[in-house]
Parts: structure tokens; sequence; C-alpha cells
């Protein structure tokens, strides 16, 4: 099993080390033809903005297909990228999930928390940074995790998001939920 | 926010955006418009000066904190994280730095330094704060005083990319030395290096330092970009090099977008030299510079900082 993580920007080496502690292949993703060598593929935090300039429209397109038929996780500016709709300031988005999100939402940096959410119902500890809120959730998407009243992260098909950090995290569940995701699709 | 209680939460929120940033390029502006080329072009992040350092450098005078009204327009016109230099031990600066909410605070050499023996105590801030070093022993002193980031000092504002390397090699290279030496010896280095032993050992132990370690300080290029990342930077500030001509005259602003995104593009695809020429053959020209080499060491702004 052969996991990508989209490596233009951001935190990808969070990604790729909590990958590898559980046992995945890890490729780091720079050029849209790399996705053909994937069985699933991370998008991990940063500048969603940065990322659609450095994807370009060709790579855009091939990681649109890519997230709409392969197993995909974001988090935070990888939530935003899934998205169907992307608020402050309207951009792009895969439209592999169908959720509305809006960019930093709770504030700028000195806003970013470190906060006791749900995992099913299960604590889990989330990390939070500029991070952007679910504001929509289309039918046929399901919540994975809650925050207080906010949903934080979301499933639908094979695409899975959370506007938290799991990747900075000791926590390993996130991923692991991810890593089962792909490898029932693996057997089917 | 109520939940953000303790210095190690809060360090892991401090680094955390850092995290963010890796692989991309921070750039210089001195108003709303650059801000906004540069998050077209695909900067992560912009630092809100009012005057870029070979500005600075060519005009003199006492450089000090932008003004909170030029930070605040620039904060309201693009969606990337933006930061803002204090001068060095100025903390009332940070204050309100961290009032106006930036964030991300530079303790930076490029302005004229307010305390000639201490640095801002920066555990007492909930912003986080980047700081510049020459050498591994002022990178953990400035990390034992609560900086989340670390970048090289280099020779801003000149173009030229040498003491950026030199400063990179250094880092890196006393890294190196720390892993392969025992226990006992690490007291020593401690002390060579005039830093905590608790972070000597912390390094030695993990071969790198414990907050994400980024270059700056006369990279103007696509190439110069690619070096200092191959050298082991984890993302690139860019100052003078985009928005300047020459240390007095802006580049003209579609020119300035070229050079943006191509540093943009240089700093992720940094191990690709197809790319990397890609980018290069799109530009037609870069800042005209000063060569480090001939400079006097009293016009030198890496020296300033304890």
């Amino acid at each position: 099993m052969k996991i990508g993580v989209l490596a233009l920007q951001g935190d990808f080496d969070a990604h790729r080390k909590r990958l590898e502690e559980l046992g995945a292949e890890v490729l780091l993703v720079k050029q849209p033809a790399q996705l053909d060598e994937i069985d699933g593929l991370v998008i991990p935090g940063g500048e969603s903005g940065t990322f659609l300039k450095l994807l370009g429209n060709a790579g855009f397109e091939k990681l649109k297909h890519f997230a709409r038929t392969k197993p995909t996780f974001g988090t935070c500016a990888g939530a935003i990228l899934l998205a169907s709709e992307v608020e402050n300031p309207k951009q792009s988005g895969l439209g592999a999930l169908d959720i509305g999100i809006r960019r930093n939402a709770y504030g700028r940096q000195v806003d970013s928390s470190i906060r006791q959410g749900k995992l099913g119902e299960s604590p889990i500890e989330m990390v939070f940074i500029r991070a952007p809120k679910i504001e929509r959730i289309g039918p046929g998407v399901e919540v994975i995790a809650t925050e207080g009243p906010d949903a934080v992260a979301v499933r639908q098909g094979k695409a899975m998001a959370a506007t938290f950090h799991p990747e900075l995290s000791e926590d390993t569940r996130v991923h692991r939920a991810f890593l089962d995701l792909v490898s029932n699709g693996h057997k089917k | 926010m109520s939940q953000n209680n303790g210095s190690s939460t809060s360090l892991r929120l401090k680094t955390g955006l850092a995290e963010m940033l890796k692989g991309g390029v921070i750039m210089d502006v001195t108003n709303a418009e650059q801000a906004v080329i540069a998050e077209k072009a695909g900067a992560v992040s912009v630092m809100a000066l009012e005057r870029v350092p070979a500005q600075i450098r060519a005009e003199g005078g006492v450089a000090r904190m932008a003004s909170p009204k030029k930070i605040r327009e620039i904060m309201a016109a693009v969606s990337i994280p933006v930061m803002a230099k204090c001068r060095i031990g100025h903390f009332a600066e940070a204050q309100i730095l961290q009032e106006l909410g930036v964030d991300y605070i530079d303790e930076s050499e490029v302005l004229t330094p307010a305390d000639e023996a201490h640095h801002v105590d920066k555990h007492a801030f909930k912003v986080p704060f980047v700081c510049g070093a020459r050498n591994l022993g002022e990178a953990l002193r400035r990390i034992a005083e609560g900086a989340a980031m670390i970048r090289t000092k280099g020779e801003a504002g000149t173009g030229d990319v040498v003491h950026a390397v030199k400063h990179m090699r250094q880092i890196v290279q006393e890294m190196k030395i720390l892993t392969v030496l025992g226990e006992e010896e690490l007291y020593a280095k401690a002390k060579e290096h005039q830093a905590p032993y608790e972070l000597v050992r912390m390094v030695a132990k993990a071969g790198k330092l414990p907050v994400p370690n980024f270059s700056a300080g006369g990279i103007a290029t696509p190439a110069d970009a690619a070096l200092v990342m191959q050298l082991g930077a984890e993302s690139v500030f860019v100052g003078s090099g985009i928005f300047m001509q020459d240390s007095t005259t802006f580049a003209d602003p579609e020119e300035a977008e070229k050079r943006a995104k191509a540093i943009v593009l240089a700093a992720t695809h940094f191990n690709d030299p197809k790319v990397l020429l890609e980018v290069s053959e799109n530009l037609t020209g870069a800042m005209k510079g000063l060569a480090v080499a001939g400079m006097d060491e009293a016009h030198m702004l890496q020296t300033r900082g304890w």
C-alpha cells in the first residue's frame, strides 16, 4: 500500500512521519504524474491558495479526478482544497466533499488553540492553527469528529477531511482510520 | 480561546504555524499592492515593512517597527499570514504588534537594535517569534528565549546569497558534529556554543533544531532559493530581491510578479533542475545587488544580536 503526501508546500513531512510510523510506504508527490503511482493521498496543512497556484490548471484537474475516485484525506488547508465551496475569500475546491468551508474562521494566529474534541464518542486532542470551519454539510457527508457544536472531521465516500491537525498530535487514530479506508478499497 | 495554557501548548501552536509555512516563500512587502502581488504569486506569508532592507541600507537612519496603520492595511489586503519586524530587544514594539494581531514577529537585525545586551523574552508572548542566527549557539540562545522559528541571517538587502549559505552550512555542520559526540562532550559543547545544555543535548539526539529552520538574507533568484533549500533550509524569506530593481528603485510590478512566481516554484521544486531551468528562463533580470565580500564589517547587519 503506497500513500502519497502532496508535498508542494506545508506540513507534509509531519504526515510522512506519521504514515511511516503506521507502516505505510510514503511517496512525496510534487508532480501530477506521481498520482498514478499511489493508492491514497494525504493533502497536508499549509496555505490552500499557494497549493492552488502550485498545482496549476492541469495539476488541479488531475488531482480533482484522483480525489473523486481514490481515497484522499486533507487536513486544514487540505480540507479546504477538498471542499465544494470555499469562503473568505472564495476560491476553487476539488469538490470531493459536499461541504462549504470558511478559511481562517477562528481568527488569526493568536486565536489558534489546542482543544479537546470527540472522535466518534471518544475524546481526542485537536490542534487548530488558523483553522477553517465547516459551515455547510451536504447530504451523504458523515461527521466523524466534533469540537463543541462544530463538525471538525467529515467523510464522504473515499474522501476524508479534518479542520485540525492530527499529524501534530501523538494520537494516531485519525491516520489509522484513513489507512483503513485505503486498505478497504484495496481489497474490493 | 481559553485553552492555550502552559508554555508547551503555546510552543506547539507557535511552531505549528511554522510547520505550515514549510516549503514556501515569505516575501517582504511595503504596501497592500505588493502584498496582493505576493499572495497572487503563491507566497505563504508576507513580512510587512516600512522599507525593505535594501532601502534601509541605502537611506540609513534609525529603522523601527513599521507603522501599525501600514501593517493593518496589509493584513486587510491578504488572507495569508502576515509577519512584522520589531527591533532586537524592543518588547514594547512586540507588544504593539501582538495587540495588532500579526501572525509572526521577526525580532530582526535588519532594524536598529533597541537593546545592546538583551533580546525580547519571547515566552511572555502568545504570538510566535522568528529570530536570525549565524551559528548554532546563536540559534539555541534564541530558542531558549522562546523563538519558534530560526532563520539564517545572511546579509539582508544585498541580493548576495553568500552569507545565507555560510550561515546555513555553519548551523548544519555544527549540528552534525553534535550527533557523533559522547554525553560528556556535550557539556563542553554547550559551553563553547554559549547555549543551554538541554537544547544542545536535544539537537545531538535529533540532528536538527527543535524548531523549523528557514533561510534569509540575500536570496534574490530562483537558483538562490534552490541552493539554500538543498543545503537544509525548510523555507525561504525573500526580502529586497522581488520588489527592488536596485537599492532605491522598485522593480516594475509585472517583473516583480514574475520573479515572485518563479521563486515560489523554485522553493517547491528545489531538487528538480528541469523545473528550475524552466522558471529561471522566464526571467529577464534580478536585483542589481551589493557584493558582501566588498563590504565593511561596520556596514553589516548580521553582527547585530547577541
